[in-house]
This record gives C-alpha cells, sequence and structure tokens, in this order.
C-alpha cells in the first residue's frame, strides 16, 4: 500500500493539472501496475477543481476500468473534495 | 484597431461596447474615451490590455484622457503594463487591499498558482467566497493557457463592488478563440455554436468521445455558467463574431441548470466586430448564500443527465421494414 499526501504537492487549493497528471503517472500508476492499493490524502486541501481530479484518475477509469476503484482510496477529503471526486468517477463511468 | 471606452460598460450594458470596437488595422490600437466619465467592467480593461499587448508600445496611441474617473485606468495598472504614457498626474493611489486586481499578464501554469495564491488576501475575501472565485479564475486561465496558444497569454484583472457585493472579473486572450479549438473535434460552422458548444457539458475541443481526454473533460466552462447561474450572476463569452450572455436569474425564481446554455435564460449576438481570440467577463456575487459545496450537487446531476442524453441520441435504432 502506498500514500500520497497530496497537500504539499498541490497546495490547498488543487487546480494544477499539470500537477495532477505527474502524480498519476508517476506515483497512482506503477503502484497499481504492482496490484497495490493506493490511498490518496487530501488532508489540508479545502478544495479542488474538476479540471485536477479529472486529470488525476479519469485516465485510471478509462484504461483500468471501475475495478480500479476497489485499489484507490480517497482520505481526509473536505465536502467539496468529496462531491467534485464523485462527479468525476460518475462522468467517467457514464461515458464508458 | 480602435477601443472607445465608455461612459458605462458593464456585462448588462456590454453589448453596444463590444459593437463599437474597430479591429480593422491590426497594425495600430487607438484608444479613445468618454470624456466625462468612465465606469467599466474589468473583462473591458481586460480587452483593451490584450489588444494593446500584441503590439509595441509605439504603435499604440492613448488620447489624453479627460475624464473625472480617469485615474481608474492607471491603478488598474492599464498604462503600466502596456508600456505606454498616460499623461496623467500621480495621485496618491488607494490601498489595493479590498479592492481590485490590477491587470496581469499569466502565461504559464506556475504564474496562474501564484496568481490565485495572492489573488485571495487581495480582496479580503471569506474561504466561502474565495472558493468560487479562485475555481473560475483557475479554469479560465488553464483554458486560455492549454488551447488558445496565445502569445501574450491571459489577461485578468478583478475589481470588488461595494455598493453591489459583487467581484467582477475579465479574463481576455489574443488566441485561436472557440472555434478553431472545438472544431478540432466537433463540427461548429459558427463562432455562435462553437461557443454553445463549449459551454455544453462533456464537449471539448481535445476529443469527440464522450468522456474527454486525459486532461480535458470538457466540462470547465459548463461549471463556470453553473456558478454563474446558481449565484444569478452575469457571464459573458465573446469570441471571434459571437456573444453569449447569461442573464441574471430572478430571485424568486427556483434555479435550474441545462446542459445546453441555448435553454438557460441569456442573449446572443452574431456579426460582431471580430475578437481573434476569446474574452471571459463574469460576475460573482457575494450576497449569494448558496455555499459553493450545495452548488456542485445540482452540476453533478446535470453533467450526468446531459452525457446520458447524449449518448441516448447516438444510439442505434432498429430498422423496421
Amino acid at each position: 500500500m502506498i500514500q500520497i499526501k497530496l497537500l504539499s504537492l498541490v497546495g490547498s487549493f488543487a487546480e494544477n493539472k499539470e500537477l495532477a497528471k505527474k502524480i498519476r503517472l508517476e506515483k497512482i500508476i506503477p503502484a497499481l501496475e504492482k496490484k497495490q492499493e493506493v490511498i490518496l490524502d487530501f488532508k489540508g486541501i479545502d478544495s479542488a477543481t474538476q479540471s485536477f481530479i479529472h486529470a488525476l484518475i479519469s485516465d485510471i477509469l478509462r484504461k483500468y476500468g471501475s475495478e480500479a476503484l476497489e485499489l484507490i482510496a480517497f482520505k481526509n477529503c473536505s465536502e467539496t473534495v468529496k462531491k467534485i471526486i464523485n462527479i468525476v468517477v460518475d462522468y467517467m463511468q457514464e461515458s464508458d | 484597431m480602435k477601443i472607445h471606452l465608455p461612459n458605462s460598460a458593464f456585462l448588462g450594458n456590454i453589448d453596444p461596447f463590444l459593437r463599437g470596437f474597430n479591429p480593422q488595422n491590426r497594425s495600430k490600437l487607438e484608444i479613445t474615451a468618454n470624456k466625462k466619465w468612465i465606469s467599466l467592467h474589468p473583462m473591458v480593461l481586460s480587452m483593451v490590455a490584450a489588444l494593446g499587448l500584441s503590439l509595441k508600445p509605439e504603435q499604440i496611441y492613448c488620447e489624453k484622457l479627460e475624464a473625472a474617473s480617469k485615474h481608474y485606468l492607471k491603478r488598474m495598472g492599464l498604462f503600466k503594463l502596456l508600456k505606454i504614457r498616460s499623461g496623467i498626474k500621480p495621485i496618491h493611489e488607494h490601498e489595493p487591499a479590498g479592492r481590485f486586481i490590477p491587470l496581469t499578464k499569466i502565461t504559464n501554469s506556475a504564474e496562474l498558482t501564484n496568481f490565485i495564491t495572492e489573488m485571495v488576501p487581495l480582496l479580503h475575501l471569506e474561504p466561502k467566497h474565495a472558493a468560487p472565485l479562485k475555481y473560475v479564475i483557475s479554469e479560465l486561465v488553464r483554458n486560455v493557457l492549454e488551447h488558445a496558444q496565445s502569445k501574450t497569454g491571459a489577461i485578468v484583472s478583478a475589481q470588488y463592488y461595494k455598493k453591489s457585493n459583487t467581484i467582477r472579473i475579465g479574463v481576455a486572450d489574443a488566441g485561436l478563440g472557440i472555434k478553431y479549438t472545438i472544431n478540432q473535434s466537433h463540427p461548429a460552422s459558427t463562432h455562435l455554436e462553437a461557443i454553445r458548444l463549449a459551454l455544453t457539458p462533456g464537449i471539448t475541443g481535445t476529443t469527440w468521445k464522450e468522456g474527454g481526454t486525459e486532461l480535458n473533460a470538457g466540462a470547465g466552462l459548463f461549471f463556470i455558467k453553473s456558478i454563474a447561474k446558481t449565484n444569478r450572476d452575469f457571464l459573458v463569452v465573446y469570441s471571434g463574431d459571437a456573444l453569449y450572455k447569461l442573464l441574471k436569474s430572478p430571485p424568486t425564481k427556483t434555479i435550474k441548470l441545462f446542459g445546453d446554455p441555448f435553454q438557460d435564460k441569456h442573449s446572443h449576438g452574431e456579426n460582431l466586430p471580430f475578437w481573434q481570440g476569446t474574452v471571459v467577463g463574469m460576475d460573482i456575487s457575494l450576497k449569494a448564500t448558496e455555499e459553493f459545496t450545495s452548488l456542485l450537487d445540482l452540476i453533478w446531476e446535470t453533467v450526468i443527465k446531459s452525457v446520458k442524453e447524449r449518448k441516448k441520441a447516438r444510439y442505434r435504432r432498429a430498422r423496421f421494414i
């Protein structure tokens, strides 16, 4: 299992899509490839944009299917962040 | 090019100002202004700055301003950004905190992150008011950085208006424009149709596929329109020769979001003077009681409904012979 503390990587307002892509490619996907559980820790992050969350996880859902969600957990999410994650997850599954 | 700064140009009455803009002869810019008073939305200032930045200072002519409120343009940093003389005598400048964000050119991701960090304390906002503003600025400017190929980046400005308790923002670029970008993946024969598609959830110029690409969901502008609609505020999008304006919803009316922006209460226009690039103007009322998180529930329902409807529209039908 790996835990990714996002605050130190993206700041308290998660909006930088380039950083989201970097985290996905360099941390999340390698862990998923090894069938490791990934915990994305949003502690200290007040809000995020839909674009950031999309850049962080949508390609994972596209490539690995919604089963990937069984290996990813979202921790310490604010209400806003939770809702945006839900929008992106539902959106990707509806778009299949 | 000629641009005249009128007595008043805010989102509600922006149309005559836009129709008065003359985009011909792109090798020089002439700025004139109302002689008595100028009261302008930041969108107007961002437009003037975006035009001016595509030229050298010696290609810009600004007439001697006489309006009593001419210092506003100086305070918003117009002349400094364009590196031209204002002819306005120095004044004791107001403390910027709590009032406005001067015209700022943003050309990369790091500058945007810094801008957002510095913006909130400058406007003295509470967290519940800062959330939608940060969201809107991030999405609009990232759109410019990713899609517009604007040599001068995104030009952003904002101001707090005490009387209406509203933050007004303007983002302008001199890039490819919405039609060019949308046409990479979707057919839009007019600039207005391109704006309509860009405001529809799930449509992005980066792919024709539902769900977008790894970096683009095609929902950014829809989120912004939804924030404006839920707060019962104006949103203006101007690109090419077309204008879309989301009108204010009356306070008594229940808010309903639509995937198709033409179903919202709005006005639109075509055959306007051609704007090479995209301009967005938005008002964010701080009176709105709706928390940003509650608004997300409404957006969620609409996005999913819109995607389902489009999916259904593409279903193959049984052939009965």
